[in-house]
């Protein structure tokens, strides 16, 4: 049972992770009908100046702070410059430049950073957190606390205030948007820069565990893949639900099905992904399509 | 005094195909005009003109500014509400969000709930149902909706696409029956777009008859309402 | 009213007088051209160019392959990369493991693959777009794995080596010489054969489907047959490609055909060319040579400069190749529309 509850509290931890990522995906998937290939290139990027600046002497949570900012106006940037000039090319060419943003980030991390794994430093004290006879690592528990926060504060703004509601409409309809004033190419880019910024999250809480790395994102794209496809690529809270529980997925069939080690735990999410469509593409949460003739 | 809205030589193409040529109107502060016309004869393509959603040619100017070439969502801020063709409602918004987003672009601080009240006076039955999705509203609730959402923005100008397009005729008249409560209690000037030739007449106070895209008579609605033109229009005989 | 036949538009246009040349002419022509410089090629550059613009044919062939299915027909698939590494391993199992003589895997591979392509299409029938996307691409990320799960039938992460087919008959021309001319050869086909497939009733039954289902399916045109027979032959022109391309490097290995190789297919088409055969070799010519340019240009980020070329062309060329230079001929040769 001990064993149970760690690895759900684990899974946990890193189906935040996936989830977040999930959440960039769909956000900007909702705006534009485009997967945004370049969102783990981009968290990775931005965990990496996070680190940078942690070399640099500033302390843990303004580094953090500092990094989400960049984050955001990064994100922001690239939509404006980037991909607005092709906003209305065919959707395959807007694949095509996101696909050239995740080389480039790729490659630059590579070429300013090196190659070679750095430790990261986790906010969160070494010590386990002991609740009767289960031990949690607080990295984990912190990680958890860390995402639930950060999605909490997008769920109110989403939801409560003018500018969420103006960011929402545009998104679903932006030519009625246009009808209420909204400006909807800054409704786009405000979306780039906030996925940006959860993706840079998701990005600080995973690099403790898996030491930084420019390709520390690649697997965790995929897994936020399979959280959005799980959750439903049209709905944000399913994707973040999707996440979470991917994680715990991955961790209980890890442990407690003998032939799936390491290597073989990425199949597990392909799987998913595979069994999800074949079932319900639309997800656990999302809308089906219905096409009006 | 001067027109609040004028338009002249106003032409206007989607892709190489050109819908008007050379379109030329008024609205009066405080009128309430019409434009009238057959399918495929430009009417939407108008108000579209005006909004800035087509590509145009010519001079439009509100109050007195041009506003030809400015983009749809500066052309709303100076106080022009466009209720298009087919409501254009968030579907998956709630009503009162809907509402909320209408008046979004108000420089004023003024809280919205006065504003909610006032709309909800003139629908009622939009207050029942302000937690609902809009969706799954009615048609008639959707375009009144519409209109509710237009009021928000406490416009000087309503700009209405085919306010009857796919309703019973009584609740089509409730919906004109407001716009003209709204015409006076508002001062809201209305350019109105219209299939329903007699129900368009009845409302406004001047019209316009456009065929394939050229104005082709207009005059007070009185006298409008007696001509053959409209009749030749529609009918072709 | 009528001003669409005006006297000074279509004196304009006899003044062109290479527009009046149908357009099926030129392209003829321009295919022609290109056959001619690919046949002298061989006996004027090094082993190592020949091998290059060998990989060239056999990526057009992969490239043709997923057009049909992509840009021709709309199904959306970035895991073109499985159909190419089950062409490359039936080719190596086939002359390594049986013995077989090589000419026997280019058919055995379209075979293969026909099979296995149609009934994936079955299934993903039920999806579109984002969603079959996403199925391929699993399937794309799975391909090393399972590859490597199989080592009894596939050698495992070692792979298996093979030896380059010797020019037959004892003909004057090295084995990169020969592999050249067969790779050509094989692609000349499988282009005459897409085009025969397109321009016909097939062809707009493709685009059809692809532009509006449900009228395709009101029109009486079977879509779920089409769509997974479309998937089938797009998987078949991938697999001979895989097949030759064992041929061509003499050697398979799990890691070769990873996710990677599915989207540089899917950037092959969209910068060649969605729709379009030509497009097939303007991709085919970018993924073979602009990463080396790029490598050429900066060895410390070499893919970030890579990165900046994709954006670059997507920006310049949003139709891609092919698809640019239709509308620069449309632009040519449109008469001189003035309103009245």
């Amino acid at each position: 049972m001990d064993t149970f509850l760690q690895q759900v509290v684990s899974g946990l931890a890193t189906g935040g992770i996936y989830g977040s990522l999930a959440l960039a995906l769909v956000m900007i998937y909702q705006a534009t009908d485009v997967v945004n290939f370049a969102q783990g290139e981009m968290a990775m990027f931005s965990t990496y100046l996070a680190w940078s600046m942690l070399q640099a002497g500033l302390p843990y949570w303004l580094a953090f702070a500092g990094t989400l900012a960049i984050a955001f106006v990064g994100g922001l940037l690239i939509e404006r410059l980037v991909i607005r000039p092709v906003e209305n090319a065919p959707i395959l060419a807007i694949v095509i430049v996101c696909i050239g943003l995740l080389v480039i980030f790729n490659s630059l991390a590579g070429w300013i950073y090196s190659y070679i794994q750095k430790p990261f430093p986790s906010p969160f004290p070494e010590r386990p957190i002991t609740l009767g006879a289960v031990v949690f690592g607080a990295h984990d528990v912190g990680a958890i606390g860390v995402t639930l926060v950060v999605l909490a504060l997008l769920y109110v703004f989403f939801r409560h205030t003018p500018l969420g509601l103006a960011m929402r409409a545009a998104a679903q309809n932006p030519v009625s948007s246009r009808l209420c004033g909204v400006r909807v190419g800054w409704m786009l880019a405000l979306g780039w820069g906030l996925a940006a910024l959860v993706g840079a999250v998701a990005g600080l809480m995973v690099a403790p565990k898996v030491f930084l790395d420019p390709n520390m994102m690649s697997g965790i794209l995929i897994y936020a893949f399979a959280s959005a496809t799980l959750g439903g690529f049209t709905s944000p809270c399913g994707a973040v639900l999707g996440g979470l529980l991917v994680g715990v997925i991955e961790n209980l069939v890890g442990t407690y099905v003998w032939f799936i080690g390491t290597e073989l735990k990425l199949t597990v999410a392909l799987a998913l992904i595979l069994v999800v469509l074949l079932v319900k593409p639309s997800g656990l949460f999302g809308r089906a399509v219905v096409h009006r003739v | 005094m001067p027109a609040l809205l004028e338009a002249e030589r106003v032409e206007a193409r989607y892709g190489w195909t050109k819908v008007l040529h050379g379109v030329g109107f008024t609205v009066e502060v405080g009128g309430i005009t019409t434009i009238l016309g057959a399918n495929g004869a430009g009417k939407t393509t108008t108000l579209r003109a005006v909004c800035g959603m087509v590509r145009t040619a010519g001079v439009i100017r509100f109050d007195g500014r041009r506003i030809d070439g400015q983009a749809t969502e500066d052309i709303v801020r100076l106080g022009i509400a466009h209720v298009p063709e087919g409501r254009g409602t968030f579907v998956q918004l709630t009503v009162e969000e809907n509402l909320r987003l209408g008046a979004y672009c108000r420089r004023d601080r003024a809280p919205r709930g006065a504003d909610l009240d006032r709309v909800y006076g003139y629908f009622p039955v939009l207050r029942e149902r302000r937690r609902q999705v809009a969706g799954t509203l009615s048609g008639g609730e959707q375009q009144m909706l519409a209109l509710a959402r237009a009021l928000m923005l406490r416009p000087r100008l309503l700009l209405l696409d085919e306010p009857s397009l796919g309703l019973a005729p009584m609740i089509v008249r409730e919906i004109l029956r407001i716009v003209r409560a709204i015409n006076q209690e508002e001062r809201a000037s209305v350019l109105l777009v219209e299939q329903n030739a007699a129900l368009a007449l009845d409302l406004a106070d001047y019209a316009y008859l456009l065929e394939t895209g050229r104005v082709i008579r207009s005059g007070p609605s009185a006298v409008m309402r007696e001509d053959d033109a409209i009749r030749r229009s529609y009918l072709g005989y | 009213m009528a001003d669409h036949v005006s006297t000074p538009a279509v004196a304009r246009a006899a003044e062109i007088r290479w527009a009046r040349v149908a357009p099926w002419r030129w392209t003829l022509a321009g295919w022609l051209a290109v056959l001619v410089v690919a046949g002298v090629l061989p006996f004027t550059l090094s082993d190592f160019r020949l091998f290059q613009f060998t990989q060239v044919f056999i990526y057009a062939m992969a490239l043709l392959g997923l057009n049909i299915l992509t840009g021709y027909n709309g199904q959306i698939s970035l895991g073109h990369g499985a159909f190419y590494a089950v062409g490359a391993y039936t080719a190596a199992v086939m002359i390594d493991r049986w013995s077989i003589p090589y000419g026997w895997t280019i058919p055995a591979a379209a075979l293969l693959c026909l099979v296995v392509g149609f009934l994936f299409g079955i299934p993903a029938l039920r999806l579109e777009g984002l969603y079959l996307a996403l199925a391929t691409f699993a399937l794309a990320l799975a391909v090393p794995q399972i590859l490597k799960y199989f080592e009894h039938w596939t050698g495992g992460s070692q792979g298996i080596v093979l030896s380059k087919p010797a020019a037959p008959l004892g003909l004057p021309l090295t084995a990169d010489q020969w592999l050249y001319l067969v790779s050509l050869a094989v692609l000349l086909a499988l282009v005459v054969l897409a085009w025969n497939l397109l321009r016909g009733r097939t062809g707009r039954a493709l685009v059809a489907i692809r532009d509006n289902p449900i009228a395709a399916e009101a029109m009486g045109i079977n879509s779920a047959l089409y769509k997974s027979l479309t998937f089938g032959v797009s998987a078949a022109y991938t697999g001979v490609a895989g097949a030759l391309s064992a041929l061509a490097i003499a050697f398979v290995a799990p890691d070769a055909f990873n996710v990677f190789l599915s989207i540089t297919f899917l950037v092959g088409i969209v910068i060649g060319g969605l729709a379009s055969i030509s497009g097939a070799i303007f991709g085919a010519l970018f993924i073979q040579f602009v990463p080396n340019w790029a490598q050429d240009i900066s060895k410390a980020a070499p893919w970030a400069i890579y990165g900046v070329f994709l954006i670059v062309f997507m920006y310049a060329m949003p139709r891609g190749i092919a698809g640019s230079l239709r509308l620069l001929w449309r632009r040519l040769t449109r008469p001189n529309r003035r309103s009245p």
